[in-house]
């Protein structure tokens, strides 16, 4: 019969027309800005600056100003300048810290790179959006201060990754102490050794990270150890 | 299929004179390629897509390559001997010469006949100045018409026997070829707030008190 | 503001009058670049006898950014977070391509689990596409929308998917060079096979709507012929290839990846006109069904990205490396070339919609300037990777 593919084709459209009053895989539309959908935890849109402590955030930025997210940054939107003294990080260690670390994200184009080559886990993804402003310029340029943003946000926002980096952070803090430990112990114990005959057991270097200027192994990176980042699954796709 | 040195061979002697070489590819991919003269390149192709052993009649990609001039220093050591009969010194002589650049154009070839590939060829120009002509295998392969239009576009190479060369990424009355190494770019300078290496020296040049885009001026500015 | 006067422009039409002696007036009308129907700033330079094309012309280079003199200028992990932005709709397999071409060029290996996820990507963003094609042609056609909308309901499923997995809808980032950047973890894959599962259904409802709808048949069907050799010739590939009754798919005869392991079926056309370049996405719709099927069913454990790859500091030595996938556009490959240092010596792109609109003058000569719009709807263009 002529006109029986175009019957079939309406006999579709009236179970989605009918399906849409009762059935929520047939009525998708989310009336936002009223009703927000929930994002995955693995969604970026432009990075944030980790700082330990939310009480003193300039003075407790991860970033130890290496340079390495400004040089591999694809569109360059990172500007960084190393501050003239040094600061004591989370282990006590003295470091240099971004005495200017602006991003400017009309340029940004949220691929992520900077955070998988930070050796530090001082820059990681936000996922604020409504951002929007009327001026294209100053604006959109944030600096440290707009950037930082506490440890606490970064386990709200991403809490399964803040939970694995918090967990390495503190292994490698606990294995540096030891072995700080362990040297103590070992020069206490040769006090009779002449000064300047064999060079003093020297501590060897402590696996926290050291002076920005050495370029970290690059083997040591996010996401090739396998469970990198368990995300909450998608929305129910019935 | 055959290797690169069988096709070549076979080349030479159907086309005797035609100068075909094979250009060897270091890469784990092992592409290596052949390099072939432009003076009867349409014929070549034209063997390339026809033979009944090869049939490649599907060329997937053409590419320009910009090769500028090189300066290459050689140094040619001597041994001189040592009159007062000590060991004797190497005098050494450096060389200068001029490698000419040129601009080559690379064919990708593949056959759906026969389901192999690739075979690369790889067409040379004179130079990057006045000998920058070569042979349009368009009326061969159809599909080379719009990608020698991009290479005659972005790096200038003209094709003699296409049927519409004319610029087609950039608009008509564009000048210069934008591929190039040499290429320079208009001074249109828009500021950018994180200017770094060359941009920042056109920006030094542009505004020669840089505006302060550190940190401390935009406190307290929330987007 | 419309004047009565029927050669009057039309709001977004620029015409202009050429008198020729044998046909009579023929009348120059310029589509585009700002046209709801040419997928993205495209703009066909069309002369008409009536109602009837006798010439087009192709203009583009409106979205040309230079992405290639981008990559010379880029390390080759930068380029990366390019090649999701040459087909905007298809960043996975563009990343895939890329990550091939390079790993081709340094030698380095993937492990197994990757190359599944790889192919599970790869198949998820042919069924992407070809459901975004499928409304788009039918949106062209003149169905004001709800083929459209409800191909895109099922889209965004997928784009879920990808969100949650790279972090991103669209502009993935996800292949790296020896891997993947983030291993699926097991809720991901579940989802993912409940996605997969419940397509088949999904398309089945899709063609009782469309398939064998008259209108859509009396419209596209005829229209738009290309030959098998003009095909080949032209360097045409992918379903527009498969159409025109030439059954090369890159999957089968590169044999790339692990897609050996996999049994498909490549769905040929017999005719070659826009009909069948509809019916053959449709067909290769169900063929990806079953890979990914297989793929999430027989997924490996393992390390998601070798463990000797290297992301800073990567400088692959010198050499040149060409490196092709099956998109769902057709073939998409990149042309590197190796000087020993950071960034390449010459990075091309080879788009698969730039050289499949070689033939979009011959398939349009003779047909009426509404089925123009369809044949190039048909072709499945997106001007990211076109211009570049």
């Amino acid at each position: 019969m002529l006109g029986s593919g175009l019957i079939k084709g309406l006999a579709v459209t009236a179970k989605n027309l009918a399906g849409s009053f009762h059935d929520p895989a047939r009525f998708v539309t989310t009336e936002y800005p009223e009703v927000k959908t929930k994002l995955p935890e693995n969604y970026r849109n432009f990075p944030f600056l980790v700082s330990e402590n939310a009480d003193d955030p300039m003075g407790t930025l991860r970033c130890v100003a290496c340079q390495i997210c400004e040089k591999e940054c694809p569109p360059q939107c990172i500007y960084i300048e190393k501050s003239k003294d040094k600061k004591p990080d989370a282990a006590g260690k003295m470091q240099l810290y971004p005495a200017v670390f602006d991003i400017d994200i009309s340029v940004c184009m949220s691929c992520q790179i900077c955070v998988e080559v930070c050796p530090f886990d001082a820059i990681k993804m936000d996922q604020v959006f409504e951002i929007a402003t009327p001026d294209r310029f100053q604006p959109l340029l944030l600096d440290r201060n707009q950037l930082a943003k506490p440890n606490s946000y970064f386990h709200e926002v991403h809490p399964t990754e803040a939970a694995e980096v918090d967990a390495r952070l503190t292994a490698e803090r606990k294995a540096a102490e030891e072995k700080a430990k362990a040297a103590a112990a070992a020069k206490a114990a040769a006090p009779a050794k002449p000064a300047g005959a064999a060079p003093a057991p020297a501590a060897p270097p402590s696996t926290t990270p050291t002076k920005p200027a050495q370029a970290p192994d690059p083997g040591s990176r996010r996401g090739d150890e396998g469970s990198a980042e368990p995300s909450k699954p998608p929305p129910p796709a019935a | 299929m055959e290797t690169p040195e069988q096709i070549r061979d076979r080349l030479l002697a159907n086309f005797p004179g035609a100068g075909a070489v094979v250009v060897a590819n270091p890469a784990p991919s092992a592409q290596h390629s052949i390099a072939i003269g432009p003076g009867r390149a349409r014929e070549i192709a034209t063997w390339l897509r026809d033979d009944p052993a090869l049939r490649l009649d599907y060329c997937s990609n053409v590419t320009g390559v910009d090769w500028p001039e090189k300066e290459i220093i050689e140094t040619v050591g001597t041994p001189a001997p040592d009159p007062a009969g000590g060991p004797a010194k190497t005098a050494e002589q450096k060389t200068k010469r001029i490698q000419p650049g040129c601009l080559e154009v690379v064919y990708h070839l593949y056959s759906m006949a026969l389901r192999h590939g690739p075979v690369i060829i790889r067409l040379r120009t004179g130079n990057r100045t006045d000998q920058i002509t070569l042979p349009s295998l368009t009326p061969v392969w159809r599909s080379c018409e719009f990608q020698e239009r991009e290479v005659f576009d972005l790096f200038g190479v003209v094709f003699a026997g296409h049927p519409d060369l004319r610029r087609i990424l950039m608009w008509d009355e564009f000048k210069d070829h934008p591929m190039r190494k040499d290429y320079v770019e208009p001074d249109d300078y828009e500021w950018e707030p994180t200017a770094h290496d060359k941009v920042l020296a056109k920006a030094k040049k542009h505004y020669p008190a840089e505006p302060a885009a550190t940190g401390e001026a935009t406190e307290g500015a929330k987007p | 503001m419309i004047a009565s006067d029927p050669l009057s422009p039309l709001p977004g039409a620029h015409v202009h009058a050429v008198h020729d002696e044998f046909h009579g007036d023929l009348l120059e009308v310029s589509m585009g670049p700002h046209h709801p129907s040419t997928h993205g700033v495209f703009r066909m330079m069309v002369t008409l006898d009536g109602e009837t094309v006798v010439k087009l012309k192709p203009v583009f280079g409106y979205l040309h950014r230079n992405h290639e003199k981008l990559g010379e200028n880029t390390t080759y992990l930068g380029s990366m977070p390019y090649t999701d932005r040459l087909d905007y709709l298809c960043s996975m397999t563009n990343n895939w391509a890329y990550a091939l071409a390079v790993e081709k060029l340094a030698g380095q290996a993937v492990p197994e689990r990757a190359e599944y996820v790889r192919v599970i990507l790869a198949e998820l963003t042919r069924l992407l596409n070809h459901t975004c094609l499928a409304g788009f042609l039918l949106q062209d056609c003149g169905a004001s929308g709800t083929p459209l909308m409800y191909a895109f309901r099922e889209r965004e499923k997928i784009l879920d998917l990808f969100e949650s997995l790279s972090g991103s809808r669209m502009m993935c980032n996800y292949q790296r060079f020896g891997g993947c950047r983030v291993d699926p973890p097991p809720a991901w894959l579940e989802a993912a096979s409940r996605l997969v599962d419940g397509y088949n259904a999904f398309l089945d409802e899709y063609e009782a709507l469309l398939t064998g709808n008259e209108i859509l048949m009396a419209r596209t069907q005829g229209v738009g012929r290309l030959s098998a050799a003009l095909a080949v010739s032209a360097g045409i590939t992918g379903p527009m290839l498969r159409a025109a009754g030439v059954a090369y798919d890159i999957r089968k005869v590169d044999a790339y990846g692990i897609y050996p392991r996999f049994d498909f079926r490549v769905p040929l056309g017999d005719h070659g006109d826009t009909y069948d370049r509809y019916m053959i996405r449709v067909l290769e719709m169900r063929e990806s069904i079953k890979i990914l099927q297989r793929a999430l069913h027989e997924l490996p454990a393992g390390p998601i990205m070798d463990p000797k790859a290297k992301l800073r500091g990567f400088r692959p030595k010198p050499g040149e490396a060409y490196g092709r996938i099956e998109g769902p556009k057709g073939e998409i490959g990149f042309y590197l070339i190796s000087d020993g240092g950071p960034n390449p010596y010459r990075y091309r792109v080879r788009a698969p919609s730039f050289v499949n609109l070689t033939i979009l003058e011959d398939l349009c000569r003779g047909h009426t300037v509404a089925d123009a719009v369809i044949i190039l709807g048909s072709i499945d263009i997106v001007l990211g990777e076109v211009d570049r």
